[in-house]
């Protein structure tokens, strides 16, 4: 079946970003909305079609569901080694299709009234065009270097986003620590695309996954410190992953991304962009998998299980809403690899893939749910601090009970979307690695428990008293987050055992009982905990946290990963190595350059005297020196 | 061959045409002069080549040729100049030569 058409689906949005881009200063705040949302509308439209389809119409053949490439020669290395450019239909992009059109849609509508009077107001629609196009490319890359092309540009989106209110000192600063954070992360996954290509002669991602392919039973060809070469491209990858899903320990940059308009956090930082490093992980799954048994994959879990469990633990301690909400994200990144990283491969095996996909697709909407309704109260009290909130759930009754069904869903409540992903997960866990399923099930009591104070600070709590009424949002931003919401209750039906799985030919999954309901008493235990604390004003939650002790001054200081990086940086870095070559630079290399031009300049000054600055004296010159050679030449010839 | 003149006469006269070019390029104050100068240094080459044409190989035409190539250049020369020098009587209102020095640096 010919599917060239999808190729749409990332240029529309390009088209958006150009047309609002050029013609910045012309286009009518109004229009520039218009266009933006027209623009994702239509390429949300293309994408439910490509999936109805993929699944329906095109279908299983022989069982599995086949990718489909279509892609031209891009570059050519040698012979054997060259980059495409393509776009690559499996389920996993599909389902990656339909959750970044729907959130990037929701958050296209959501800030025509979130933006409303702000100045930059188109250039922020050309700049979500450009995000959606960079994203779409990315889901839909063919090889690696594809995607680490479109991966760069996710990254300049972000940063243009995060850097939005630019004249806002915390927003640059916030913006540029993205950046080069991100950026470093992925010198790890450039030398990983280098090494694989040196070593199989291909980016391919249909040729690198194939079971029965060179790539991955040749593993063992080349060693390098007792791991296989390619292992180490798959960590180095893995690195990169790690970058931009904000996994530990570089997870420093999304906290401080929250600096960004808010719809942005939903979109970039909640529920796409940073799902791209588990996007990358389950793209390359298979070598994941069989390469040195699993080695990368090891690493991937227990650095998805340590990331969710620290973020977690942080996330209790913060009083801005929007970075209770980054951590929160983090921890739910890290459960997302946790679970990739004890899946196995084929049939009911390859779960804990299936439950990581599903969980990645639940996330996105309930977490950009969560962040618009963030955003809507926000734009309501004008701060992101608990403590100037509470008792809103008069003032916002659609946001109230919007937010309330995506906390519900994320702290894994019967029978919403969250309780269905999370359960397929802690089942992963359990039958591969009984200590990662203890964190699991650790990180969800606590991640009910750290939403619930959020909700219970926000919509309860003391009865805060405001300055002018805080009032319901305009329909712009109610409407996205009743849509999200509908999606949060319902997406856990989807039979995603069914579609989207590690061996695409799907498996039967059922309810694994006792473990649902381990899982529900934890979650309950934890919004009960946070109902007794934070429901009615009361100086419990001080208390307890007193008993903590040093444990809670540190997890409200992050602890204090933010001064480790900028001791390293700036103390030892900075001081004892950049500035010495600084100064080699500028005083030996620049020095020795200047040097020779200053001297030119002094002795051309003491020499120019010599020039008359007459044409004749030159000429005489001249005419004196012919006339002496010829004396001499007459004279040697007659001798 | 031109009957009654040899080579040598003819020789010495374009001798003394080049050595007062040359004499009138070094000691004249004025750029106009100085050009002209120049003219009467070409002048003589070219006659010369035409007289050792003419002497040398009677019966083919390069010299005269070159000649009159180099009249052409002289023409394309002297314009240049001209204008070069109006231009720079634009600038500081002479055409002498020690005035001209404000160009050395």
């Amino acid at each position: 079946m010919n599917f060239t058409y999808i190729i749409l689906i990332p240029l529309i949005p390009l088209a958006v970003f150009l047309l609002l881009g050029i013609f910045n200063q012309k286009i009518k705040p109004a229009i520039s909305g218009y266009i933006g949302v027209g623009g994702l509308t239509t390429s949300a439209i293309l994408s439910f079609y490509t999936a109805y389809q993929y699944f329906f119409v095109h279908g299983k053949v022989d069982g599995v569901y086949q990718t489909l490439v279509q892609k031209t020669t891009w570059m050519n290395f040698t012979d054997t080694l060259a980059i495409d450019m393509g776009v690559l239909v499996d389920p996993i992009s599909i389902m990656m299709l339909i959750v970044v059109s729907i959130v990037s849609l929701m958050v296209h509508i959501y800030s025509r009234g979130y933006m409303k009077g702000d100045e930059g107001y188109t250039r922020f629609f050309a700049f979500l065009g450009l995000f959606s196009f960079s994203m779409f490319g990315l889901v839909l890359a063919t090889n690696l270097f594809q995607i680490y092309i479109f991966w760069e540009l996710v990254g300049v989106s972000s940063y243009l986003l995060i850097g939005y209110y630019y004249t806002k000192n915390s927003a640059v600063a916030a913006a540029k620590k993205a950046f080069i954070v991100t950026r470093f992360a992925d010198l790890g996954f450039l030398i990983g695309i280098l090494i694989v290509g040196y070593y199989t002669g291909t980016f391919d991602f249909e040729t690198l996954n194939n079971p029965e392919g060179s790539a991955i039973l040749n593993w063992a060809a080349t060693s390098f410190m007792g791991l296989s070469v390619l292992t180490w491209a798959l960590i180095l990858i893995f690195i990169g992953g790690a970058g931009k899903s904000a996994m530990f320990p570089l997870h420093i940059w999304l906290p401080d991304a929250m600096e960004g308009p808010t719809p942005v956090s939903a979109l970039i930082h909640a529920a796409t962009m940073v799902v791209a490093g588990v996007y990358l992980v389950a793209r390359l799954f298979p070598m994941y998998y069989f390469i040195e048994d699993g080695f990368a994959l090891n690493i991937v879990a227990y650095v998805g299980a340590f990331s969710s469990l620290f973020a977690a633990i942080i996330a209790i301690t913060q009083t801005d809403i929007k970075r209770v909400l980054a951590f929160s994200t983090m921890s739910q990144l890290g459960y997302m690899m946790l679970a990739l990283g004890v899946s196995g491969y084929d049939g009911h095996n390859g779960v804990g893939y299936m439950a990581s996909m599903f969980h990645l697709f639940t996330h996105a909407m309930f977490k950009a749910l969560l962040f618009l309704g963030a955003g809507s109260v926000i734009h309501a009290v004008h701060s992101n601090y608990l403590k100037d909130m509470g008792g809103l759930r008069k003032y916002m009754p659609i946001t109230n009970i919007t937010f309330l069904i995506a906390a519900l869903a994320i702290s894994g409540v019967f029978p919403l979307s969250g309780f269905w992903s999370k359960d397929e997960i802690l089942v992963a866990a359990f039958e591969h690695n009984k200590l990662i399923y203890g964190v699991g099930i650790f990180v969800a009591g606590l991640t009910a428990f750290y939403m619930f104070r959020l909700y219970f600070g926000i919509f309860w709590g003391k009865n805060t008293k405001y300055e002018h009424a805080p009032h319901e949002s305009p329909i712009s931003m109610t409407f996205p987050l009743v849509v999200l919401a509908l999606i949060s209750v319902f997406s856990g039906f989807i039979p995603f055992s069914e579609l989207v799985t590690a061996d695409r030919s799907g498996f039967e999954a059922h309810l694994n009982i006792p473990l649902a309901i381990v899982a529900t008493i934890v979650g309950f235990v934890g919004i009960i905990l946070a109902y007794v604390f934070y429901k009615k004003e009361n100086d419990l939650s001080t208390k307890y946290a007193k008993s903590f002790g040093l444990f809670y001054k540190w997890a409200s200081h992050k602890f204090y990963f933010d001064e480790i990086y900028m001791f390293v940086t700036k103390k030892i870095l900075f001081n004892n190595v950049a500035a010495p070559i600084a100064k080699f630079d500028k005083k030996i290399v620049d020095g020795t350059m200047e040097g020779i031009g200053n001297k030119t300049v002094v002795i051309s000054k003491k020499i120019k005297g010599m020039q008359s600055g007459k044409v004749q004296d030159y000429a005489f010159a001249f005419i004196a020196g012919v006339v002496i050679v010829a004396l001499v030449f007459i004279y040697l010839w007659t001798n | 061959m031109i009957a009654g003149i040899s080579i040598y006469e003819i020789l010495t006269v374009t001798s003394i045409l080049f050595f007062t070019g040359v004499y009138g390029f070094l000691t004249r104050k004025n750029l106009i002069s100085i050009l002209m100068s120049i003219e009467l240094i070409l002048n003589a080459s070219v006659i010369n080549f035409v007289v050792i044409n003419k002497y040398l190989y009677p019966d083919i035409l390069q010299g005269v040729i070159f000649s009159v190539f180099i009249i052409a250049v002289a023409a394309a020369e002297t314009a240049l100049a001209v204008a070069i020098i109006i231009n720079l009587y634009r600038q500081i209102s002479s055409v002498e030569v020690k005035d001209t020095e404000i160009m050395k640096y």
